[in-house]
């Protein structure tokens, strides 16, 4: 009998705790396939942050090691100093990353490491119950802004992959969104080509995934990835903001 | 015999190379030793000294607050230590930036007009190392041979040209009679 | 024996530390410890190691968290404030059970302090300084000979028990130049470690690093299993030095740059006729207790010499069960008690009970 779908090899048997739809599980698969397709598994080491994701380490079949929140591309920086030959990836939130950790995350955007980051942005803090991010939208109510973000006291939202492009570090940013079937291989291609970037040695590449938390947005899963498509994706365009490969190319 | 030592001037002035080739001298020759100095914003122009211990036995607080010999390199150095000195102990005076004599009656003062007598010799920057060979002759703290085995130990090799006058330095006030 | 070099106890650190074969070091420049970060720039490229300044002393920690979770021998120094922001991940790295050297070269404090010498981390380095159950394995060197072979011992207690461990040394220690002898240095043989996040090459179950237990009956064993290890650490590899105890009334209790002060003290009251001596705990943790209450059963007193307001003295305490009085003999802020501090202190405690 022909195989039409199975399960990546690079994902492990347990469950996965994620909320009814969610798009961690979907994100996770494309990491997995990624991994399997490049035949990298055997030598790869993921970080995982803490969030939602916080328990990926049992979910990724390759090494793991949970970081201290924010702390990922600090750690991954360690990893793949000490383990160059190896193929080194962090899977972090928008608090994670564009907050507790913008250091760390800049940092080692601007060193040019030569690591994967897959950042997962769905505007909101999941894990410790619907708190602001520091990507949630202008007027977005969540439990830390019950009337609404108020940008002239809470700011505005940070546009991860548009401010890490203006560095020279970078080799590859891209912005992609999982709320549709197109989307989904889009953002299949992106993450496969942020790893494929480190097999052959080309630099730091961190890709955005916007997503969606319809437990916290208060939401169903297909009114989240509505809105998804139309509060979300206005305000973080989805495409390539930065390929080095390409502007060797002339593009 | 156990030597404590104290030379203190400006920031610039050679302060801690002479320190230092002070206890490296008394390593080579089997002694303990122990180098310290200050550090922080002050080396950089304001004041900067440093202790160094030579001794037969194992060196104890490598802090020097009672020196056996103070090398003052300016004023406000001299002012600050002069009543630090132990009793019967030995001070050595660059004559040319410091203008008094010591007040105390209990130790011995060397006058050596050591800023002068290295611009006069055309070697401005190392009137730290004349004062150094007096301070050497009268303490008996280290012997003076084979010091440039010491200089070639602490001067890098690419900058060779300074050894021959660093040891005419040193030997220009080892030999200073005044 | 080899050659004898006068080197800074900062310097002497990172060449023990690159002979014990640590080839990468993450940090942070921060007064008075920044020559071992230079020497490390100058060093490591040269011999294929990593040197790399990070962005923060946050950074530089989960970075040596990263390099030791891959079994490989990692370190990273900074000074008080520095290590203050590093507890986090020390924190991390204790809960992960992982090897890992942290260099700290105190200036005073609290706050931005100041940046001449002290010993007020005492606190922080000895009873937690992060969050929850763990110790660190510290050690406090008293030359820079000590700086240097303690780093090494330091690396091979931390790989030996999982324990992360810390050089407490202090501005003194690390600015100062003495001849040292660094022959006696050298890698270890490279011994097996299992749990080492390396790539499962598709053969073998992944590892994980990790700290996180959502289930407190787990958590609760794994603190367990780890305070085990604790005590076989205290049984076995407490380090102190004994001076001129034999006959002793006076104990006096200093580590580090204190306990040379206190040395020169003791040799000087000894002249004067009074019977003091010194015990200097070289491991701060474990403790060196049994050598203490030992001497409660023999001196009159101790007298606990220390760069802040009084912290190694509650240990002093604790491990003489207050049998005798216990006196503290300080300076803070930077300042260092002199030797005439530490004398009258000890002849101020002969006299009593004359």
């Amino acid at each position: 009998m022909a195989i039409v779908f199975q399960k990546p090899k690079a994902l492990t048997d347990a469950p996965l705790h994620y909320c009814p739809g969610c798009t961690h599980g979907i994100i996770h698969r494309l990491v997995a396939e990624a991994i399997d397709e490049l035949g990298i598994e055997g030598k790869t080491v993921g970080v995982a942050p803490v969030g939602c994701a916080v328990m990926a380490y049992d979910y990724f079949a390759c090494d793991m090691v949970e970081a201290a929140h924010g702390r990922a591309p600090a750690v991954a920086t360690g990893l793949k100093r000490a383990l160059p030959e190896n193929i080194v990836f962090t899977y972090q939130g928008d608090g994670d990353l564009a907050s507790i950790g913008m250091a760390e995350t800049v940092h080692a955007a601007t060193r040019g490491e030569n690591i994967t980051i897959i950042f997962v942005n769905n505007a909101i803090y999941g894990m410790t119950g619907g708190q602001m991010a520091p990507t949630s939208l202008p007027g977005q109510v969540t439990q830390t802004s019950p009337y609404g973000r108020d940008t002239a006291t809470a700011g505005f939202p940070i546009r991860v992959s548009e401010m890490l492009a203006t560095l020279d570090g970078p080799q590859y940013i891209e912005r992609v969104a999982v709320n549709n079937v197109k989307n989904v291989n889009k953002a299949k291609k992106a993450i496969k080509k942020a790893f494929q970037n480190q097999v052959e040695g080309k630099g730091f590449s961190l890709i955005e995934v916007v997503s969606s938390c319809p437990t916290n947005w208060g939401m169903t899963p297909s009114k989240a990835l509505q809105w998804v498509e139309e509060k979300m994706i206005p305000y973080y365009p989805l495409g390539v903001y930065k390929d080095r490969s390409a502007e060797k190319e002339g593009k | 015999m156990t030597t404590q030592i104290l030379i203190a001037g400006f920031g610039g002035q050679g302060v801690l190379f002479a320190g230092k080739f002070l206890a490296y001298k008394g390593m080579l020759e089997d002694k303990q030793v122990s180098w310290l100095p200050s550090y922080g914003p002050e080396m950089r122009g304001g004041t900067a000294n440093c202790s160094i211990i030579i001794s037969d036995d194992p060196v104890g607080s490598p802090i020097v607050s009672t020196p056996d010999a103070l090398i003052a390199m300016n004023l406000p150095s001299f002012d600050k230590y002069e009543n630090a000195v132990v009793s019967g102990g030995k001070v050595f005076i660059d004559s040319t930036l410091i203008g008094r004599k010591a007040q105390r009656t209990d130790i011995d003062a060397y006058y050596i007009p050591a800023t002068k007598m290295a611009a006069d010799a055309g070697i401005p920057t190392l009137a730290n190392m004349i004062i150094l060979g007096k301070m050497i002759k009268e303490t008996g703290a280290v012997s003076f041979e084979n010091m440039v085995d010491v200089m070639k130990k602490i001067v890098s090799a690419k900058r060779a040209e300074l050894i021959d006058i660093n040891i005419k330095a040193l030997e220009a006030g080892y030999n200073y009679e005044g | 024996m080899g050659e004898k070099v006068l080197m800074k106890g900062n310097e002497a650190i990172a060449e023990a530390a690159i002979r014990a074969g640590c080839r990468h070091y993450f940090g942070y420049p921060i007064t008075p410890q920044t020559e071992l970060a230079a020497y490390m720039a100058k060093r490591m490229p040269k011999i294929g190691g990593v040197f790399l300044q990070a962005e923060s002393e946050v950074a530089a920690i989960n970075m040596v968290y990263g390099v030791a979770g891959t079994g490989k021998r990692v370190m990273t120094s900074s000074s008080s404030p520095g290590v203050s922001l590093k507890q986090e991940g020390i924190s991390y790295i204790a809960g992960a059970d992982l090897p890992a050297l942290i260099i700290n070269v105190q200036r005073g404090g609290p706050g931005l302090g100041g940046i001449q010498p002290s010993q007020s981390d005492y606190f922080q380095a000895t009873k937690g300084g992060g969050h929850g159950d763990y110790r660190l394995i510290v050690l406090a060197p008293s030359s820079v000979q000590e700086m240097a072979d303690l780093t090494a011992k330091a690396f091979d207690l931390s790989e030996k028990y999982l324990v992360p461990a810390m050089l407490l040394a202090d501005g003194t220690m690390g600015q100062m130049m003495e001849p040292v002898d660094l022959s006696g240095i050298s890698e270890p043989e490279k011994a097996e470690k299992p749990w080492a996040v390396t790539g499962t090459q598709c053969k073998r179950k992944h590892n994980i690093i990790n700290s996180l237990y959502l289930v407190p009956e787990q958590l609760e064993q794994k603190n367990f299993e780890r305070y085990e290890r604790y005590k076989v650490i205290e049984e076995n590899e407490c380090l102190y030095e004994s001076f001129m105890m034999d006959d002793a009334d006076i104990c006096v209790v200093a580590f580090g740059i204190a306990a040379r002060v206190s040395k020169n003290a003791v040799v000087a009251a000894r002249k004067e006729g009074i019977k003091v001596g010194l015990i200097r705990p070289i491991t701060l943790w474990p403790f060196p207790k049994a050598p203490l209450a030992q001497a409660a059963d023999k001196v009159k007193g101790f007298i606990s010499v220390e760069l802040s307001m009084g912290q190694m003295i509650e240990d002093v305490r604790l491990a003489t069960e207050c049998k005798k009085p216990v006196v503290l003999c300080n300076r803070t802020g930077g300042m260092i008690p002199t030797p005439e501090q530490v004398l009258e202190s000890i002849r101020n405690m002969a006299k009593e009970g004359k």
